[in-house]
């Protein structure tokens, strides 16, 4: 029972990581808190749905698709949308506040192009839903390869982030927007591929997700909130605290429904955020990316 | 003088005929009222605290889902003029719990934290209605007429309406203009902060309760899903903005209208109409960030200026 | 003479940075002392401690007999210290009596109404801006704005008041006024703690001096001690005067 519990904790806490680490980007680098984020990974959760269950094509492939698709949807909405925001903004809060009041309508967009499309019902394909057994406990096929993929792509935005040049001009906007531009480092610029590339992680985290979880046309706010949440603990902007923060979340939530009740996850993730909100404002690891 | 006076005397008259259009309104015609005061008094409870602090909150639903569900568990078992105050003194505790631990958070924490609390309490109620009561859903019946309804509503926004003027006119309403320009000034001015944001989240709040108490008879049946459906915090934030929620009159003029549409769409393309709402909003934030109100009278300086100029001999 | 203001081993650390290290003065009732010291020194964090802005690491101010450090401002305001900033803040979006009835609704005696307004409208005739009581306050010059933030923290009826240079920047005509105005205000027995560069000024203002370098107190006593002090000569200007 431990050991069940502490896989699918690790399980589910590696995919809130893997989509936490898209917002905090969006929201670190892009400085831009996306209200429509968990709707982007339910839009990715049904492709991947649509063309496995039409194509046949497995959601593995099927995230050579749905990464791209996502980057360049974050490309077109930035660009539409928020760089007439960034524009016109006096300060950063006032973009923060902007920003959440456009990707708020943006939400709504989303969930009713998805709910005319897809209705409200549960979805979920059976993909690799085959026993393995690990440490003596067995655990879905697709689980596995759930934490896997999250591990290869939280690994790989790592590298990316800290190995390359083009990584670097990121972390110095996060870290001081003001001087980056000092540098010969484009900020609108590099906001734009920020939110992209947090974009095309929410695409991924939403094909990951749909392996393993039913999913509605309406369950991209919960996403958010517990991406929200990670972020919030983590730091903005730390990769690694994000990292850290969804694993622990997972954990927390596959043990309260384990030990506790499973009707009280939430609860227990608000007790989380909110403790976190009062004791450490600026995150358990800190505000800067390291 | 002469102005304020015509002020009361146009307001008293807007009341005055408002009370009577259920005696002349069909079955339909209140039905569409008491959705619209409700909107009224919801988004101008919410300028009430989020115009002058810029604490966007999305916790609307939050509080007007605690007044109509209060109002359904004690429904058999009290007088109705104690489950009004029942409930608001519910969404008062509340609110001074949640406003505790989160206003002295930075804006953007506390709009986070308040979009997720309608969806927090949605399920607290659901797993203590289905494991500690065993059922989910309640029936409401209480010997309250659609017009009973409407006059209640009426006389909350009324009071909302007054309030929020009273405020404007307060020593509170000077410190909300000051912290408004800069909280560092206000403390050392003497004003206490986090009591003045605490003082006017909790009226605002009680405020919103009391909207979802009243309507709740409404429904006659009720469960989670209904009491806490998040698309009322989000038409409340729509009109507020369209209107200027920085303004008296301007949650009113934002709330009328929109409603008039919502109600519009709803009958008519029922399955886009989110996607509507949404584009609506996007619309709003990018054509009218500070609201149709402050929209007006900009350029109606503007093109006084315009006017002055050309008629230079005229000035002073 | 009693003292109004004693600060004991006061320290602020910014991570590892200690930008007030163990400082400890006193002012006496009725005192108008200049706090000097070169850029960077730790005069307005101590300021900022003062007026409750911001929390000290360690130490303890006491205002009277009473402890007044780890207070939030607004407690600070109404025990009777108010102050005007380094870099000027009105409320912009308010007029200019509104800026300063602010400070009479919530200060110590909590005025309103009339009384406020007229009450405003003698604090802006003490600092010469009685004409522009109605304007908007962004619509005020540098000058202006200084001297509604000093009516403004007049406004509070302060023992101690903490002006944070506000004599800089202005003309030789303005300086002359300023002074003046000050010296009206220290004959009231209000009791100043002012941060300074202008030598003039504190010549003509300052009965003593305390000075500060890199986050330490080197020197304390009658100004034309303290400015004459080796170290303080050796902290403006280098080794090679002193």
């Amino acid at each position: 029972m431990l050991v069940a519990a502490l896989l699918s904790g690790l399980v589910l806490g590696g995919t809130y990581a893997l989509v936490a680490m898209g917002l905090t980007l969006q929201y670190g680098i892009a400085r831009i808190m996306n209200l429509a984020y968990g709707e982007m990974i339910i839009s990715a959760a049904f492709l991947a749905y649509v063309m496995f269950s039409t194509l046949g094509l497995n959601p593995v492939a099927g995230l050579l698709i749905a990464v791209p698709a996502g980057f360049a949807l974050g490309y077109v909405i930035y660009g539409a949308m928020m760089t007439p925001l960034v524009a016109r903004a006096r300060d950063k809060a006032s973009l923060e506040i902007d920003s959440i009041l456009a990707t708020f309508g943006l939400l709504f967009v989303f969930q009713g192009v998805m709910l005319v499309t897809f209705g409200a019902n549960f979805t979920s394909y059976s993909y690799l839903n085959d026993p393995v057994t690990i440490f003596g406990t067995t655990l879905a096929a697709n689980r596995v390869l759930a934490l896997i993929l999250a591990v290869v792509f939280g690994g790989g935005l790592y590298l990316l982030l800290t190995r390359t040049l083009w990584g670097t001009a990121l972390r110095a906007v996060a870290v001081n927007p003001g001087a980056a531009p000092l540098v010969g480092i484009d900020v609108n610029r590099a906001a734009r591929l920020a939110f992209a590339l947090g974009s095309g992680l929410a695409a991924a985290g939403g094909v990951v997700i749909s392996m393993y979880q039913t999913f509605t046309a309406t369950s991209g706010v919960v996403f958010t909130m517990k991406a929200l949440i990670v972020v919030i603990m983590g730091g903005v902007g730390n990769l690694i605290g994000a990292l850290s923060a969804g694993l622990i979340l997972g954990l927390v939530e596959t043990f309260v429904a384990t030990y506790v009740d499973p009707g009280l996850t939430l609860a227990a993730t608000y007790a989380i955020f909110l403790s976190v909100l009062l004791w450490r404002p600026a995150g358990l690891f800190g505000r800067l990316m390291r | 003088m002469s102005r304020a006076l015509l002020s009361v005397f146009v307001f008293a008259l807007v009341v005055a005929v408002l009370a009577y259009v259920p005696f002349i309104a069909g079955s339909y015609g209140i039905t569409l009222g008491i959705g619209m005061l409700g909107y009224v008094t919801l988004a101008t409870a919410w300028a009430l605290f989020s115009g002058p602090t810029r604490y966007v909150s999305l916790a609307t639903v939050a509080f007007f889902g605690i007044g109509a569900y209060t109002v359904a568990v004690f429904s058999e078992n009290m007088a109705y003029p104690l489950l009004l105050a029942v409930a608001g003194a519910i969404g008062l505790a509340v609110a001074l719990v949640v406003g505790l631990a989160t206003l002295r958070l930075a804006g953007v924490y506390f709009v986070i934290f308040t979009f997720g609390l309608a969806e927090l309490i949605r399920q607290l109620v659901t797993w203590y209605e289905v494991n500690v009561t065993g059922t989910l859903g309640r029936y409401i019946f209480l010997p309250v007429t659609p017009e009973g309804i409407y006059w209640q509503l009426l006389a909350l926004a009324t009071t909302a309406f007054l309030i929020s003027w009273g405020i404007g006119r307060s020593r509170i309403g000077l410190a909300l203009k000051v912290i408004g320009d800069d909280e560092v000034v206000a403390s050392h001015c003497g004003i206490d902060i986090a009591r003045v944001k605490l003082a006017l989240f909790a009226v605002s709040a009680v405020l919103i309760t009391l909207v979802g108490a009243i309507q709740a008879p409404r429904w006659t049946y009720v469960e989670p899903t209904i009491a806490f459906n998040p698309t009322v915090s989000f038409l409340t934030l729509i009109m507020a903005l369209l209107g200027g929620a920085n303004r008296l009159t301007g949650p009113l003029l934002g709330a009328v209208p929109l409603f008039m549409l919502f109600e519009w769409l709803s009958a008519n393309f029922p399955n886009h109409y989110s996607i509507i709402l949404g584009l609506v909003f996007i619309a709003i934030v990018f054509v009218l960030p500070r609201g149709v109100l402050a929209f007006v009278e900009e350029n109606w300086r503007r093109w006084r200026k315009s006017g002055v100029k050309n008629l230079p001999a005229v000035a002073e | 003479m009693s003292e109004l203001l004693t600060i004991n081993g006061l320290t602020k650390r910014f991570g590892g940075l200690a930008a007030v290290n163990a400082v400890s003065f006193s002012v006496a009732k009725g005192e108008v002392v200049g706090l000097l010291g070169p850029n960077g020194s730790g005069k307005t964090t101590v300021m900022n401690m003062i007026s409750g802005h911001l929390p000290p690491t360690s130490g303890t101010i006491a205002l009277g007999n009473e402890t007044i450090s780890g207070l939030l401002p607004n407690r600070i305001a109404l025990k009777g210290v108010s102050r005007t900033f380094q870099l000027v803040r009105g409320l912009p979006s308010l007029t200019v009596a509104e800026n300063v009835i602010a400070a009479l609704a919530f200060g110590r005696r909590r005025l309103w109404g009339d009384t406020a307004r007229l009450e405003a409208l003698s604090r802006l005739d003490e600092v010469g801006l009685a004409h522009r009581a109605n304007q908007l306050a962004q619509q005020l010059t540098y000058i202006d704005q200084k001297r509604m933030e000093l009516a403004r923290a007049l406004a509070l009826e302060p023992e101690l008041l903490l002006l944070d240079e506000w004599l800089a920047g202005l003309n030789p005509t303005e300086l002359r006024t300023g002074i003046e105005l000050i010296d009206t205000i220290r004959k009231r027995g209000v009791t100043i703690l002012m941060v300074e560069h202008v030598m003039d000024a504190i010549r003509a203002l300052c009965s003593r001096c305390v000075v500060m370098n890199a986050g330490r107190k080197i020197a304390d006593g009658p100004t034309a001690e303290a400015l004459a002090d080796r170290e303080v000569i050796t902290a403006y200007l280098g080794d090679a005067h002193a």
